[in-house]
């Protein structure tokens, strides 16, 4: 589903380099989970996938299905069928909830040479896929993101991704802020994505979020590239001893 | 003195071809008028007032040049609503292309009509609020309005008015020289609702006085037309009595100057003043509004909503004051002025004003200036929202709390089409 190879990446505006050679494959139907102590590059993994700008690739690829991710704007990339849960939802004042999802499934849905869905038949898939997730109508009609709680926004994050319907879905630390409540709320709208044509890479500090999202793979990142992989007992290794051991251990 | 000698000169080359129409009350009220302004003289581009936009080609004795704009990609404004369509052309009224002014319900006559009368209801209005808001700021081009105007409707409104009333500017000669003043009485409990649209003429000066006595409720909605050559001074002067509504919106796109005045005097208690306005201009283009609104009674809300989105070396003026006279406890006003720069060749100069002298008042007032919103952008596109389209939704975002300001939902709806359109064809 998602293969990155040798990605190295630096900020544009000065010469600081942040990925140094990632290798990552992600198969359908997994789950990977990527952990990792404070600036060693998960996030800018993230936006240099998703196509933020400010970032430059110097080498190495990241292809979705076979596609080279890195040539396409970030909204070919989404129609593509890419989704970033971002870790600091943004708020856009003046423009509706609801105006916003449908302008982005239809604008997809377009983008992929299939027709637009009708007023009618969004309006009740938004209320289905929201109400699993504890949205009310109020959160809705706001402007996205506008007045959100924390919690608020990484369930309005989670119901973009249930109404997209994407093959790949990165999720960028989407425990932050979270209660223990709100974050098995999260999970559990997660979970019930989870199928055989579907990956999810799961980026997070902690073990907490995985007891939730069980992760078929977890890797260790540091100083910008993949250091260790193993399965989900490699998470509770670094709940138990930290990142510190692991990565004199790796050097 | 030189310079008011200049002012007067100026003034004398402007009216040297207008002709005074003498007789009845209106003639009357033109020739104060026409004292006020030769005490005046014109405006000139050192007067404080003045500072930002450079009324020069408000002033020669011919309107510049206007090429005529070819607006039949679009539907008029508001054809969806079932209204009474009042038009002129190049400033004068056409009478076979206009409905049948009874459908209003309300009471309509043309100033040249109704102006070589002895007695008019009108009188208590025509000039008297022009000229009530020459002070503190004199405003020259109102007067020479008042003075010299050559067509307009009066309308006085008993009762909740049938329909909407639409007055149609077109444009047609591209050297026309439009005045043209309207006076709307809206008698107390009246409720009334006067659309505006069209480019009028290659020059366009207009004033519209209007009285909402209390508990009257206004609404004017406009849409300065489309003709990028055209060069507009408004004016708006109303007085409002208590417990009355005044609402007025203005949707500018193009036009090379337009300088939009209003002049609100609050004075009765209990009452509400809104004006917004939305501006877009590509492009060799200035755009100017004008706000005075005085606060002279108890508990009265208002509120001063600009919105303006500008590129290419488009310019955006905002002179705002809201004046709390003695006594007006109780005032909550609100003033906000915000631009939207697409590119780094633009420029919004505001002058956002308050002056209080009433001890217990709520006031706020801002004015910012800005490009879009990157990272808002970049979260729309990861969604799949298209760069342009989601560059639309943000600029359609910047101006809703201005277009938030129009009542009618259709009438809203249509404005915000419109805005559509523009960024449309003005996406490079």
């Amino acid at each position: 589903m998602l293969e990155i190879k040798n990605l190295h990446v630096k900020l544009q505006e000065e010469d600081k380099v942040i990925l140094r050679g990632v290798d990552l494959s992600v198969e359908a139907g997994e789950v990977h989970a990527i952990m990792g102590p404070n600036g060693s590059g998960k996030s800018t993994l993230s936006y240099v996938l998703a196509g933020r700008e400010g970032y430059e690739v110097t080498e190495g690829s990241a292809r979705l299905a076979g596609e080279e991710l890195l040539e396409m704007e970030p909204e070919a990339r989404a129609a593509a069928g890419l989704f970033l849960a971002f870790q600091y939802p943004v708020e856009i004042p003046g423009v509706g909830n609801m105006t916003f999802l449908r302008t982005a499934l239809n604008a997809q849905r377009k983008a992929r040479g299939e027709e637009e869905m009708s007023a009618g038949d969004f309006l009740k898939l938004v209320r289905e896929k929201a109400r699993s997730l504890k949205i009310d109508a109020d959160m809705l009609k706001r402007p996205v993101n506008v007045g959100f709680s924390g919690g608020e926004k990484k369930r309005n994050e989670i119901l973009q991704m249930a109404i997209l319907e994407p093959k790949m879905c990165i999720l960028d630390e989407t425990d932050s802020g979270l209660d223990v409540d709100a974050m098995k709320l999260v999970a559990d709208g997660v979970n019930a994505l989870r199928d055989a044509g579907r990956a999810f890479l799961v980026i997070t500090h902690y073990q907490r979020l995985l007891d939730h999202i069980r992760p078929d793979v977890v890797h260790i990142m540091a100083g910008g590239r993949i250091v260790k992989t193993g399965g989900p007992d490699l998470a509770l290794e670094v709940e138990t001893n930290g990142y510190a051991d692991l990565l004199a251990e790796v050097k | 003195m030189a310079i008011l000698q200049a002012k007067q000169d100026a003034l004398a080359a402007r009216i040297a071809g207008l002709t005074l129409v003498a007789g009845g009350w209106a003639g009357a009220a033109r020739r104060e008028a026409l004292d006020r302004l030769t005490a005046m003289g014109l405006p000139a581009k050192r007067d404080e007032y003045w500072r930002y936009t450079d009324p020069s080609a408000l002033i020669t004795p011919e309107a510049p040049r206007a090429a005529v704009f070819d607006d039949s990609d679009e539907a008029p404004p508001f054809d969806m609503i079932d209204r009474v369509k009042l038009v002129f052309v190049d400033g004068v009224f056409d009478a076979a292309a206009s409905d049948d002014p009874a459908l209003a319900g309300v009471e309509i006559e043309r100033l040249a009509d109704a102006g070589g009368k002895d007695i008019h209801w009108a009188q208590g209005l025509y000039g008297v609020l022009e000229a009530r808001g020459q002070n503190p700021v004199e405003r020259p081009l109102a007067a020479l309005n008042t003075a010299f105007a050559t067509d307009g409707v009066l309308i006085r409104a008993t009762g909740q008015a049938a329909k909407p009333i639409a007055l149609i500017y077109r444009h047609i000669s591209e050297t026309s020289d439009a005045l043209l003043h309207h006076c709307v009485k809206l008698e107390p409990g009246a409720e009334l609702t006067v659309l505006e649209s069209g480019p009028a003429a290659a020059r366009f000066n207009k004033v519209l006085e209007v009285e909402v006595a209390d508990g009257a409720r206004f609404h004017h909605i406009r849409a300065q037309g489309r003709d990028h050559d055209r060069r507009a001074v408004t004016h708006i002067f109303a007085r409002i009595g208590a417990d009355a509504l005044f609402k007025s919106f203005t949707l500018t796109a193009n036009g090379r100057l337009t300088r939009n005045e209003t002049v609100i005097e609050l004075l009765g208690d209990d009452s509400v003043a809104h004006v917004a306005g939305a501006s877009m201009g590509d492009g060799d283009f200035l755009h100017d509004d004008t706000v005075f609104i005085t606060h002279a009674a108890e508990r009265c809300e208002s509120r001063q909503v600009f919105k303006k989105v500008l590129k290419h070396g488009a310019t955006g003026v905002f002179q705002g004051k809201i004046l709390v006279k003695q006594g007006a406890q109780k005032t909550d006003g609100y003033q906000i002025s915000q631009s939207l720069l697409l590119d780094e060749d633009s420029q919004f100069l505001a002058k956002p004003e308050l002056e209080i002298y009433a001890d217990d008042v709520k006031c706020s007032h801002g004015s910012t200036s800005g490009a879009i919103d990157e990272t808002a952008l970049f979260y729309l596109r990861s969604r799949g929202v298209p760069k342009r389209i989601a560059q639309s939704l943000l600029v359609l975002a910047f101006l809703a709390e201005a277009i938030g300001e129009i009542a009618d939902e259709a009438i809203a709806e249509d404005i915000r089409a419109r805005l559509e359109g523009w960024l449309h064809r003005h996406e490079s």
